[in-house]
């Protein structure tokens, strides 16, 4: 496993996705917090990173299928998964070895935002006037998003031998999860009666909860399945040669 | 016994690629697995690898079930699969490095030095997999799947699209191999399996129809001679056969003759006398065994 993990930290900075993956969430995420008028911290008077959480989902939804999108995908097409299965490896051994090398390649593009924590924390009047519990849990929210995508985008490329089809479906299966059921919850059918069960069906309500630094078991267990459900599923996509 | 195949079966849909085939490999031993196009070959070759389930019947490498004692079974297998596929992006030594790590060989540069100079990588190990040419990358190949010193290696295809000198590079390298492991080879090359292979199976449509060393297998299907002669003038085909020791007649061209005569009674005597007795001059005279080529053809009809 830890082969494997090695090979795709290898194969994400020498082929330089890595860093246009890490750079670009970087660089967004700076002009967003600090140049752009319309969110940037600056003009809002207030000494919160609101605008870094409610914005970071939204770019994790294309810039992780990206990082996701040939793990398997590639494999497939060149015809290198074959080799790899026959290696006294098991399937598991696998999926688990690119998954943690696609979330360790997004915890180092989150960690630098630390360095954002501390610019507010001056910047706050007195200094330190923040709610430090709330940006834990938005970051732990944000880990546990980023996590869930991820394992979608294993299972996205995992299904097919194409990466932007893999990288499409990706997206699109992280939309859905993260926010269809919320849009679905207000439909007049469901409204009233199970609203909130459509919605916390969605990532997004969840999200939300662990963001005001209320670490509940239901939003960690939520995460923790929705991970745990697809990676079984690539898993069981990879033995599909079996069937 | 390295390598024990009983009964496999494979089945697809309706169509069995497979049809309860049973052989043995041996160490020291390399086996050719012959067949056309779609018999079975790499179906049967994914199946001791690990890569596909059989459908019935059993594999064993080294002892080890490939269903039931896989990661046993797997470790004691190094596999070139057919086309050679290869992380295009990676350093010849990265890869290298990756293989070894993911069997956990013990003293891994050092075995990758060995593996390099064996299989003539020396000048192109910085290089990327994707710069080097097809025969090159055909080494990286072979040198992933000997290099956790496999007892058992399974090629499917390994000189397919390789240039003549590199052709005969590889196979002294698989005969060396074979000196010592046990290499099973599918080609559709018939002459690298008379060049290569101590003993070869021939299967057609998922079933065997042919396990024997390589000399008994030309000599079992050269129960006949073959004799082309040919004459100044013609002769009637019933006069050619009523020579002693002839057991069929074809015409060949205006004048030639293809005759058969069971492999104990040379013909050509008697085909000389023959054509004294005819007053017909004699152009050409020569006699062959069936070679692999007419063995293959008449199995796989």
């Amino acid at each position: 496993m830890l082969a494997i993990f090695r090979k795709e930290i290898n194969a994400f900075f020498s082929s330089l996705i890595g860093f246009i993956v890490i750079g670009a969430f970087l660089v967004l995420m700076g002009l967003l917090l600090w140049v752009f008028p319309d969110f940037s911290v600056l003009d809002g008077n207030y000494a919160t990173l609101d605008t870094l959480f409610a914005i970071a989902p939204m770019v994790f939804l294309f810039l992780i299928p990206a990082v996701t999108m040939r793990s398997f995908a590639e494999e497939n097409q060149s015809g290198t998964l074959e080799l790899l299965v026959t290696r006294p490896l098991s399937d598991w051994q696998i999926v688990a070895g690119k998954y943690l090398a696609a979330m360790t390649l997004v915890v180092f593009a989150l960690l630098p935002t630390a360095l954002y924590y501390f610019t507010v924390y001056r910047l706050g009047a007195p200094p330190g006037n923040l709610d430090s519990g709330g940006i834990m849990g938005s970051y732990i929210g944000l880990l546990f998003l980023a996590a869930a995508f991820a394992a979608i985008g294993l299972f996205a490329s995992s299904l097919t031998t194409n990466q932007i089809v893999a990288f499409l479906l990706a997206t699109l299966l992280c939309f859905t999860v993260y926010l269809v059921f919320d849009f679905l919850s207000q439909l007049p059918i469901f409204y009233g009666t199970s609203d909130d069960l459509v919605q916390a069906l969605g990532m997004q309500s969840h999200y939300d909860a662990l963001s005001r630094g209320v670490l509940d078991t239901r939003d960690v267990v939520y995460f923790l399945s929705v991970i745990a459900v697809f990676l079984a599923a690539t898993v069981l996509s990879l033995g599909r040669r079996k069937w | 016994m390295s390598v024990k195949v009983r009964h496999l079966v494979k089945q697809y849909g309706t169509q069995r690629a497979v049809d309860d085939l049973s052989f043995e490999a041996h160490k020291g031993e390399v086996l050719g697995f012959l067949g056309p196009n779609g018999a079975g070959k790499s179906t049967t070759m994914k199946i001791i690898t690990g890569y596909l389930p059989q459908t019935e019947g059993s594999a064993e490498v080294c002892g080890f079930d490939v269903t039931d004692q896989s990661m046993e079974a797997r470790a004691r297998v190094g596999y070139l699969p057919e086309l050679n596929p290869l992380y295009r992006d990676m350093y010849v030594t990265e890869y290298l490095e990756f293989t070894g790590r993911v069997h956990q060989v013990p003293n891994l540069s050092k075995r990758i030095d060995t593996m390099v100079e064996r299989t003539g990588l020396g000048s192109h190990r910085h290089k990327q997999v994707g710069a080097l040419s097809k025969g090159y990358r055909q080494r990286v190949g072979l040198a992933q799947a000997m290099l956790h010193d496999p007892e058992v290696l399974i090629l499917d295809e390994p000189t397919s699209g390789l240039d003549p000198n590199q052709i005969v590079e590889i196979r002294a390298l698989i005969q060396e191999l074979g000196r010592e492991k046990t290499v099973i080879l599918s080609t559709h090359i018939l002459r690298e399996v008379e060049a290569v292979c101590h003993r070869a199976i021939i299967i057609h449509k998922g079933k065997l129809v042919a396990d024997s060393p390589i000399g008994e297998l030309q000599q079992q299907f050269s129960a006949q001679h073959r004799v082309t002669v040919a004459f100044d003038r013609p002769v009637k085909p019933e006069a050619l056969r009523a020579i002693p020791g002839v057991a069929s007649v074809e015409a060949a061209g205006t004048q030639r003759w293809l005759l058969t005569a069971p492999l104990h009674t040379d013909v050509r005597p008697a085909v000389f006398a023959f054509a004294i007795a005819q007053q017909a001059v004699l152009l050409e005279l020569h006699q062959e065994a069936y070679s692999m080529e007419d063995v293959f053809q008449q199995l796989t009809k």
